[in-house]
């Protein structure tokens, strides 16, 4: 009788990209419980989760526009990652880039459009670096963990956001909580027309690019990914890991950065409290799924953009309770981290 | 507003306040202590929140609702532990999942028992203790709930279990050096478990707090970012227990005296006032630096090879 071995050894490269596909298949399994339990069919619900949403091209588009912010924060969390700064702060790097082009928007009135929209992405880079800067200065300085002082960035911009959305920028004509308008110049224009889907998304998609063309065909790319094994093994190899960390921290802020800007300038067109419902977290499911490739984390956003169109959906036709898109992200996150250690093992014939 | 009223009601506030707070932090504590980062606290106080309130309004029972928003909180507590002790995964990775869980499966719970509502429901909440009756400023800032007082108590008692118990020094060896704490014969893995289990059971109790004593109702933005303010609190405190006491009381005073400024009508920006216990924080680490007193092992994943 043939026995099977399991051996604590790399799995073949093909095993690979089938972990995260095979986490989509236990996160549906295991969420299909909840489904049972509000007395639906799961094949049901998840025909409306998964495909519904595809089978017309409005909500098809919409997909792209849900997917848009979290190609940003992905593609910005997989950057840090991957070089081993552990960036829990994209949320709050993402506002400071909202609150930037709200500024600037108000502004660049009777500016070219396209110089316009260029100041609204570079604002959107250069306060998500900002916001990253402390963290990452007190994680070089001082060697100051970055985990929990990025988490509570992320705490304090909600402070600062509200400060301005109830005092000087409140509106002069409603009194909502949110900013003025921007200026139509700063407004991204249409891709799709008559939809919602904006300039943004390619914007977005240059940023994956750029990040996978940084990470996996350049120097810097290749010491930050050494760095991304280990710091110390890095350092001995001679590369400079504080200056190291640094880009990766900073460029990773900026990027998160112009999801907000992207989010003003093509969604809202004003600074509202609740202009993230926590994208910068769900960059961080998209940069786990996709296994911090760059190119197979922008998948990873689409993907999350379809359960997030889903969720509406399935609550629309079924009345399952929209919530139920929040469970399956964040069950395919920690599923997918679980699975992620079966590439460190291989079954073989004993 | 006389100067004596408003002293007493914002002491009063500020204990009432500081309960959420010592039972989350005394939890993340002996939690960092035994090497683990819980960032799935701010989950935890949500799912406490909810369970606490769902019971007690399905079964009309404060007590039966406490016990199930603690056994809740021991089992996300267990979870977090099969993830990051068992599976020895990205402690902090986890731990936002964790929260983004437990944070979606009770909105999708409390949508799918009660529907949308136009009332919110509401359960009537716990009692105040009045020890001191009428008595003058001593009756008001002592009439809080029974959960305010066992949040003080608990403090002592877990300076206790950490500092004059063996499963204490056991615990501090294994958020040390869990490599020497295994090699002296202690179980690390064990240690870690029942410490995430305890500390899942106090952040929920805190999280029960917020619905079942200071509201009476379960809302969305109930927790409101309390557990991150626990994980704020835990630095500022050294990862010492008495501090925990005095930190949640600067802290949750903070947040009392904005709530009391912003009645008043003055034009402050309170928000400063919410913010300042993190940006304390953050002035702590850059003076003390290189988290002089963290636990060793923090984040650390230990593996027997």
């Amino acid at each position: 009788m043939p026995s099977w071995v399991l051996e604590r050894r790399p799995a073949s490269l093909w095993v690979r990209p089938l972990i995260p596909l095979a986490a989509v298949l236990v996160t549906f399994l295991l969420t299909s419980v909840l489904v049972l339990l509000s007395g639906k069919n799961p094949l049901e619900v998840y025909y409306y989760f998964l495909l519904a949403p595809l089978s017309n091209e409005v909500s098809a588009v919409e997909v792209l526009v849900k997917s848009t912010p979290l190609l940003f924060t992905g593609a910005a969390v997989t950057f840090a990652f991957a070089a081993g700064y552990w960036n829990i702060g994209a949320e709050g790097q993402l506002l400071a880039g909202a609150i930037a082009a709200a500024g600037l928007g108000m502004v660049v009135k009777g500016w070219p459009p396209a110089l316009a929209i260029l100041v609204m992405v570079l604002g959107g880079f250069a306060a998500g670096l900002l916001w990253a800067l402390i963290p990452a200065l007190l994680k070089v300085r001082l060697a100051v963990d970055e985990v929990v002082t990025t988490l509570l960035m992320n705490t304090i911009i909600l402070f600062l956001i509200s400060f301005l959305l109830n005092g000087v920028w409140r509106d002069p004509v409603t009194h909502f909580p949110q900013s003025p308008t921007i200026v139509e110049e700063a407004m991204f224009p249409k891709i799709v027309p008559m939809s919602r889907l904006h300039l943004g998304f390619l914007i977005a998609w240059v940023a994956v690019g750029v990040c996978w063309l940084v990470l996996k065909r350049t120097g810097l790319g290749l010491r930050m990914r050494a760095m991304g094994l280990g710091a110390e093994a890095a350092r001995f190899a001679g590369v400079k890991v504080n200056r190291t960390l640094l880009i990766a921290a900073l460029v990773s802020g900026g990027i998160a950065g112009v999801a907000g800007a992207s989010e003003v300038c093509g969604i809202h067109f004003h600074l509202i409290e609740s202009i993230s419902p926590g994208y910068g977290y769900t960059g961080i499911i998209a940069a786990t799924l996709g296994g911090l490739n760059p190119l197979a984390v922008g998948l990873a956003s689409l993907f999350i953009g379809l359960i997030e169109t889903g969720a509406q959906s399935v609550s629309r036709a079924l009345g399952v309770p929209i919530y139920l898109g929040n469970v399956v992200e964040a069950t395919l996150l920690l599923v997918t981290l679980s699975m992620l250690l079966l590439q460190n093992y291989r079954i073989r014939r004993g | 507003m006389d100067i004596e009223t408003f002293i007493v009601g914002l002491l009063a506030a500020t204990l009432r306040m500081a309960t959420p707070l010592i039972f989350g932090t005394l939890g993340e504590l002996i939690s960092e202590r035994a090497g683990i980062l819980n960032l799935g606290i701010e989950g935890t106080l949500f799912l406490g929140a909810f369970v606490g309130f769902m019971v007690t309004f399905a079964s009309g029972s404060l007590e039966l609702g406490l016990f199930a928003a603690v056994l809740a909180g021991i089992l996300a507590g267990l979870l977090m532990a099969l993830l990051t002790v068992t599976l020895g995964l990205n402690q902090h990775v986890s731990g936002l999942g964790l929260t983004l869980f437990l944070t979606g499966l009770s909105l999708f719970l409390f949508r799918l028992i009660l529907g949308e509502r136009s009332v919110q429901p509401s359960i009537i909440s716990f009692p105040k203790l009045t020890p001191f009756g009428d008595l003058p400023v001593i009756g008001p800032i002592t009439a809080q709930y029974s959960l305010t007082y066992i949040a003080i108590l608990l403090v002592p008692v877990f300076w206790w279990l950490i500092y004059r118990t063996s499963f204490g020094m056991n615990l501090r060896a294994a958020g040390e050096n869990p490599e020497a704490t295994d090699a002296a014969g202690v179980n690390v893995f064990h240690i870690r478990y029942i410490a995430l289990g305890l500390a899942g059971g106090l952040m929920a109790a805190g999280g029960a707090f917020l619905s079942m004593a200071q509201t009476g109702s379960f809302t969305f933005q109930i927790v409101n970012g309390r557990g991150w303010v626990c994980i704020a609190l835990i630095i500022f405190a050294s990862w010492l227990p008495k501090r925990v006491l005095w930190g949640a009381l600067l802290f949750g005073g903070m947040d009392a005296l904005q709530l009391r400024l912003q009645s008043t009508g003055l034009n402050l920006p309170y928000e400063l006032f919410l913010a300042l216990p993190y940006l304390v924080t953050i002035l702590t680490l850059t003076l003390t630096g290189r988290n002089a007193s963290a636990p060793a092992a923090i984040l650390k994943p230990y593996r027997r090879e």
